[in-house]
Order: C-alpha cells, then sequence, then structure tokens
C-alpha cells in the first residue's frame, strides 16, 4: 500500500468516537448531576443518581487478530455465545451481568490460574468523562505501549471514574478438551508437591481435603491425568457468601487454622464443617460461608485513591457513595 | 560545592553520587540516539536510599529519571532539564522466591535473563522462568522491563510484562514509599499496579517488584518456514492464529534480514527466500506434537517452499540464534542502524510491510525486517551510514512515515519500546486531546510537581490541560 501523506493523521479514534450510538450515550452521562451507572443491575444501581446503562452490540469479531470489539452493555453470555461459535473465548466470568458491569467489578472467577485474570482482558476502552466526553485509553492491539495504561485503572473501578461505553477485549481459543478432576488433599505438603508436579492447570479448587482440578488442552494431555485424578463432572459448589483475596500463602495458611484455630483432626474437623471454604489454590480468593477480616488500608495508598477519584471524577458524580476500597470486601 | 542541592545530595546518601564528566557523558543517553547532561548520577543501594535521593528532589524542586540498565530505544532515560539519573544497577538482589505460589520479590535492578536462569531450578520438575524476554533480556532490568510495559518474542501466548508483577515498591515522586498491588490477586481499590506499570518512569522509582513465575514447558518443537513472497508468510501467521492456536513464538525475518544474519553467523539459513518464520510451540507433547503438524499443513497450504525441524536443543538454540543475532548482523551492511517499534493488526502485516519498503525505497535507505508477527509487532531497521549528508534527516523522515503507516493500517506507535522522547509529539497520532488529558490525570496524581522523568510521553499542549484539583475532603 501506498503510506498515508505526512499530514494524514490517519486516527482511529476519533472516527471510532464519532459513532451515533456513542455520542448519544456520552450526551445521556451529560456534565452535570450525579449518575449512576447500571449493567444488568446485578448488583445496583449505587447512589441516588440519574440512571445510565451502556450501548448493546458486538461490533467487531477478528478471530484472526484474538479481540472482539463490542459495547459495554452488551451482556456476558452473549459475548461469550457469539465468540464459542468461532471458537474464541473472553476471560470475563459468567455471572450474569454485563461486560462493562463485569470489568467494573473486576472480578475474576476459579478459571483465573489458567485463563488469566479479567483485567488482562481489556485492551482498549472508550469511556466518558465528568464533563460527558467521550475518551479513548489503551489500543486495540494486544501489544501496545502507547502512552499511560489508564485501561487498568478501569477495571475494578466499580463505575466511579467514568461509565465505559465501548471495549476492545483479548479472545482466546477455546481448548480442544477441559474436563474437571479430582482427588484426595488433606495436606499443604501434598498440596505444594501436586502445584508444583501439575502443568498449567487452569483451576485448583482446595477444600482442605479434597482438591479440584480443571484440565485444558489436547485431550491426550488431559487424558493423561486419569489415573491420581478421578474424573468429575464439574467443578465443586462453592460455600459463600463470602469471597475474599489473600496472598496465596497466607490463603493456605488460613484454610488450616480457619474456625477455633484448633488444627487437631477432630476438632479441626468440627470446625471445618461450621467454617465452609473453599480456596482458589495458586490464585488465595477464598469462598467462605464467613468473613474474613482484611488487614488495614495503607493510609499512603488510601490517599492515593483519593486523588484519583478527585482528580478523574472532581464533582464526584459517578456512583456517588461507592468506595472503591471497601465495596464487595 | 556551590549547588545546594547538589549538597544536600550528597548529605543524603554520601558515597552514592557522581558529578564528574566521565558519570555524566555515559549516563546522558540510554540505547537511543537522544541525549541530554545530568546535574548529577546516583547509585543508591537500597530503597532507602532511594527515598532519600527523591525526598531531597522534591524537596528542591529538582527533576530526576530514574534509570535501570540504559537499554531503552526512545530516550526514555534521557535526563531532560538537567536531572539527577537515578541507577538502580547495584539494586540487583533477588529477595525471595516462593516456588509454589510461583512469585518472585526482586530489586529492579537484576537483569531479565539471570533472573530467569536463577529461578530454573526452583519448582521441580518443571521449573520457572519470567515470561517477558526483550531482545536485550541479557542486559536489561526489570525495573527497566516494569517502567517499559516490556515484552519479547514469547509474549504472544504468555503477555506483556503487565500480566506478570503483581506488585510494585515504589517510591512516589514526593519521597515517601507505598506498595503498588500486592501478592492476593484482587488488592481493593484502582489497579494502581497496574498503571504504574508502563510509566517509563514518570510515576515514580519501583524499588522492588513482586513478578509472577512461569512453569517451564516440558516439550518445545522449533520450525523455520520459508517463503517466496512475504505476503505467504504474514497470511501463514494470520490462519495459524485463526485456526485456533497460540504458538509460544511467531516470528519473521525478511529477505535483508535472512542474508544479513546467514552471512554473520551461518546458520543454514535460506537466503533466497523473500521471507523465513520461525515458529515455537511449548506445552505438553500432545498439544505441541499435534500443533506442530497442524502448523506446517497451514505453511505449505500458504506456500511455505520447506520446512525445517530444529532436530535437538542445539539447532532450536541455532535458529534462535539466527533471530536474535539480526542487530549484531547489521553492523555488517552499514556502521549505523536506526530499529523502530510499531503495531500493526495481523492480517495487515502484508500491506504495512509494502507500505515500508515504500517508504524506505522513497527515502533512498535500506530497511530489515525481523519481528514479532505473531503480534503484528513490527521492527523495521533503517541502516544507514550517518556519515553521508542528509542520512539522519531521511531516517527521522521515513521513521515518522512509518509510524503514521502503522497507526493509519489500525495499529499502535509502540508495541514494546516505548513512547519517550521519540515518540512523544507523535501521540496525537492515536490520542485526542481529550485522551491525552486524561493521560496527564493520571500522571498528575502520581506526580503533581512534575519532577520525575519530565518532558517524556505527553506531548506539551497535552499537560495540564485538564487538571482540577478537588477541594480536600471531596472524595466518596
Amino acid at each position: 500500500m501506498t503510506a498515508p501523506a505526512p499530514n494524514d493523521l490517519g486516527r482511529p479514534a476519533p472516527r471510532l468516537k464519532d459513532s451515533a450510538e456513542l455520542v448519544e450515550f456520552a450526551a445521556l452521562v451529560g456534565d452535570s448531576g450525579p449518575i449512576s451507572i447500571v449493567g444488568s443491575a446485578t448488583t445496583g444501581p449505587h447512589g441516588a443518581g440519574r440512571i445510565v446503562g451502556a450501548p448493546v452490540g458486538l461490533v467487531e469479531l477478528r478471530v484472526d487478530e484474538m479481540t472482539v470489539r463490542c459495547r459495554a452493555g452488551t451482556m456476558v453470555a452473549d459475548l461469550q455465545e457469539t465468540l464459542a461459535e468461532a471458537g474464541q473465548r473472553v476471560a470475563l466470568p459468567a455471572s450474569g451481568g454485563t461486560v462493562g458491569g463485569a470489568l467494573a467489578r473486576g472480578r475474576s472467577d476459579v478459571t483465573r490460574l489458567g485463563r488469566g485474570p479479567v483485567r488482562d482482558a481489556l485492551l482498549e476502552a472508550i469511556w466518558v468523562d465528568h464533563r460527558g466526553r467521550l475518551v479513548a485509553s489503551g489500543g486495540p492491539t494486544v501489544k501496545n505501549v502507547s502512552g499511560f495504561d489508564l485501561v487498568r485503572l478501569l477495571v475494578g473501578s466499580w463505575g466511579t471514574l467514568g461509565p465505559i461505553a465501548e471495549v476492545v477485549l483479548r479472545t482466546n481459543p477455546i481448548p480442544r478438551a477441559s474436563r474437571w478432576f479430582s482427588r484426595p488433599c488433606d495436606s499443604p505438603a501434598e498440596l505444594s508437591r501436586i502445584q508444583r508436579e501439575t502443568y498449567r492447570p487452569a483451576s485448583l479448587l482446595w477444600d482442605g481435603h479434597t482438591l479440584w482440578l480443571l484440565a485444558e488442552g489436547h485431550e491426550d494431555d488431559v487424558a493423561r491425568l486419569e489415573g491420581p485424578w478421578s474424573p468429575e463432572e464439574g467443578s465443586p459448589p462453592l460455600p459463600g457468601p463470602h469471597r475474599v483475596s489473600m496472598a496465596p500463602t497466607a490463603s493456605v495458611e488460613w484454610m488450616l487454622a480457619r474456625g477455633s484455630g484448633a488444627t487437631s483432626r477432630i476438632a479441626g474437623a468440627d470446625a471445618e464443617r461450621a467454617v465452609g471454604a473453599v480456596l482458589e489454590v495458586g490464585v488465595g480468593i477464598v469462598h467462605s460461608t464467613h468473613p474474613i477480616e482484611r488487614p488495614e488500608m495503607d493510609t499512603r495508598l488510601v490517599a492515593l485513591h483519593q486523588r484519583v477519584k478527585n482528580l478523574f471524577d472532581p464533582d464526584g458524580r459517578f456512583n456517588p457513595g461507592v468506595d472503591v476500597l471497601t465495596i464487595g470486601v | 560545592m556551590t549547588d545546594p542541592f547538589l549538597a544536600a545530595l550528597h548529605r543524603a546518601v554520601p558515597g552514592r553520587v557522581e558529578v564528574g564528566d566521565v558519570e555524566r557523558r555515559l549516563y546522558s543517553r540510554d540505547a537511543s540516539m537522544m541525549s541530554a547532561s545530568p546535574l548529577a548520577v546516583c547509585f543508591p543501594e537500597s530503597a532507602d536510599e532511594v527515598r532519600r535521593i527523591v525526598a531531597t528532589c522534591a524537596e528542591h524542586g529538582r527533576p530526576f529519571v530514574p534509570r535501570g540498565s540504559g537499554t531503552g530505544l526512545t530516550g526514555g532515560a534521557t535526563p531532560l532539564d538537567g536531572a539527577v539519573v537515578v541507577s538502580t544497577v547495584r539494586m540487583n538482589r533477588i529477595l525471595e522466591v516462593d516456588e509454589d505460589s510461583r512469585q518472585a520479590w526482586v530489586e529492579p535492578g537484576v537483569l531479565n535473563l539471570d533472573l530467569s536462569r536463577q529461578v530454573a531450578e526452583f519448582g521441580r520438575p518443571h521449573g520457572l522462568h519470567f515470561a517477558p524476554d526483550p531482545s536485550s533480556q541479557q542486559s536489561c532490568s526489570i525495573g527497566g522491563n516494569v517502567a517499559n510495559n516490556s515484552g519479547g518474542p514469547h509474549c504472544l501466548a504468555d503477555g506483556v510484562t503487565a500480566a506478570h508483577v503483581l506488585a510494585v515498591d515504589v517510591v512516589l515522586p514526593d519521597g515517601t514509599s507505598v506498595r503498588l498491588g500486592g501478592a492476593e490477586p484482587e488488592p481493593p481499590g484502582y489497579d494502581l499496579r497496574g498503571v504504574f506499570v508502563g510509566s517509563e518512569g514518570m510515576f515514580g522509582i519501583a524499588t522492588a517488584v513482586l513478578v509472577r513465575l512461569t512453569q517451564n514447558p516440558s516439550d518445545v518443537s522449533t520450525m523455520l518456514f520459508d517463503f517466496d513472497e512475504v505476503s505467504n508468510g504474514a497470511d501463514t501467521v494470520s490462519a495459524i492464529i485463526a485456526s485456533g492456536m497460540v504458538p509460544a513464538a511467531l516470528e519473521m525475518m525478511d529477505r535483508l534480514c535472512v542474508r544479513a544474519v546467514e552471512d554473520y553467523i551461518g546458520a543454514g539459513l535460506p537466503v533466497d527466500a523473500a521471507a523465513v518464520l520461525l515458529v515455537e510451540v511449548t506445552g505438553q507433547s500432545g498439544r505441541v506434537t499435534d500443533d506442530a503438524r497442524r502448523i506446517s499443513e497451514i505453511a505449505r497450504a500458504h506456500g511455505a517452499r520447506s520446512v525445517r525441524v530444529a532436530a535437538d536443543e542445539r539447532e532450536r538454540a541455532l535458529l534462535w540464534k539466527g533471530r536474535k543475532s539480526a542487530f549484531g548482523a547489521v553492523a555488517r551492511i552499514a556502521p549505523n542502524y536506526y530499529l523502530h517499534d510499531t503495531v500493526v493488526p495481523r492480517h495487515r502485516l502484508a500491506e504495512a510491510l509494502d507500505g515500508i519498503y515504500d517508504i524506505t525505497r522513497r527515502h533512498g535507505l535500506m530497511v530489515m525486517n525481523v519481528f514479532h508477527a505473531g503480534d503484528g509487532n513490527l521492527h523495521p531497521i533503517l541502516v544507514f551510514d550517518r556519515r553521508e549528508a542528509g542520512s539522519m534527516e531521511r531516517v527521522h523522515a521515513a521513521g515518522e512515515e512509518i509510524v503514521r503507516l502503522s497507526v493509519h493500517c489500525g495499529g499502535v506507535l509502540s508495541g514494546e519500546h516505548g513512547i519517550g522522547l521519540e515518540k512523544r509529539d507523535l501521540m496525537p497520532l492515536m490520542f485526542d486531546e481529550v485522551d491525552l488529558a486524561a493521560q496527564d490525570l493520571i500522571r498528575a496524581v502520581f506526580d503533581p510537581d512534575r519532577i520525575a522523568n519530565p518532558g517524556k510521553v505527553l506531548p506539551a499542549p497535552a499537560r495540564c490541560a485538564d487538571l482540577q484539583v478537588a477541594p480536600t475532603g471531596s472524595w466518596i
């Protein structure tokens, strides 16, 4: 092809922002007044602001790029269904919500160990700032270090910096085989040994007695696990309602000492029945019937968060009342 | 000592400050061609010394520039405005390795390849490594990788640095310390770790990094395909990805590059080919065997003339040596080269390469292409002799056109080298004023006084464009 003339900036972003739906969405958000952003309302709305929802729809799927561009109001399930038809998937949890909602929450599901966290799935975002302007951040390619990586800030921001209108997500091929297995495992030494020996599992879940594994990949490699592992129909039920993030090493220690803290078999067994918990091994997410206290936040980190919120949303318009440091924790 | 700032710096970290002409000249630039003289060069050996240096700079309102190994190619570590260079070269310890959770705390001066070599024995039977592997991995540092969100050939499957950094201990530009991210998977709040990675030394200095380590694969298959047409090689790349496979690496070299490399190391590369494609598949035996077979079929269907499969580790190393020797081989053609870094969508690789040949032909320059085809990450090497009048001007003009072309194709300014000084003024190709102002806001969060590596990444009109300071306590 012939290179563009030097004065032709050929910029994609302004063209993308020209989309009538995005312009309309930005106008809906406007430049004043509190806004409560809802995805599919699985967790909201937050605050008493004007309720807005992002536009819906798939814009472009490129299997040969392993990317998909879609509107933030698209349901994750609908997106995954379309991707599956093309043999692809995206690392967003199947929580019944929208793409924007899943990104705003930033919570991964139990396959994070193998499929990667939600935060790594987002490549580009077009979002609306506090003045009602469309902002493009990131870039449409998997590799991109063009400027500061603002899209990272949007993942897990609970909509407090501005609503996401459109995104480009990284997709991955659906593996040829995907199967759950289990085996007994009741000691940390055994857990450690299995962690080291097992090659890149998609998920490892442990309740203190049984270890479940999700193997994904080539059917021959998956089948080779049979023997020490017993095939399972699916993943084990996860206790709730609490879901806590801990350092992986600390999370194993917590599993051992949960309940009364007793580690003897008899007392421990009773205590463990009282405190149901399943650990995402190697990740550090604990699903528990009981709440788990979190350590105090570093005040310096709290101050940085305040600066982020104050600079990006100086009038406190977006999801008023939501504190990203404590919500969902 | 007449400058009170320098005197304060010496008092803050006795014996760690160099102001001699030799040091100031050595640290006047990174591996780019852009230089500026620093006021002083500091060599801290601990996080506390970094904190004292930065606090002194903050107190006197003087700029500082963090520096790893100085292998950057965009002028990111060039000290503008008489800045103090803070080199992390002496902070090079691996502090802690958790082989079950596959995490390690390391100091920023640890070299990329040293880290992978030293953790190879951990987590047996598989062993571990740090996945990002820039071509400069023998000499680039983890701190520099964090600053530039570095990539490398094997990032196609495993992702770039941001996906492998879990936490960063940072000295902020006001001299205070904070931990961003953590060993836990979902630290509460905004992902400040994520925005710090790739911030090119403008948000503070990393004094320790918690990295994610990756299991080594049990099986590897490395294949070399050659083509009569560059477009056949590019189409093969797209077809492999579209078929649902993600090889560990998909690297391409064009004719001139192949010839230069073959002359240089004699790896048995097909010098009559228009392009060669190096493909590596890793994992367990079932996948590796099957993917290698399917990839060979796809390549042949797209016009591959021959397939060379590395028979053993020695041959694999030789093929990779060919890929990684391109820069050394350039010296045999001309005394100087300028390495570019842009990204285009994979499906537009062939037309982007055609465009690059057209641009360099018009500017009377020789170009060698060696690049991460799987990521669409182009690395045109413009080969020239700067003693020729006007050659640098032609190189710069051609380079800018290549960047414009890449963005025009739907790509981005940089895939792994960053913006620095080199592409700062080209940022408007990708971002409008509103986008750039938003980027400036996150900088203001970390560095309201703008003393950390000033003058980089954001073009002048964007800076301060939208800075609003909300009243204290207005949050929430």
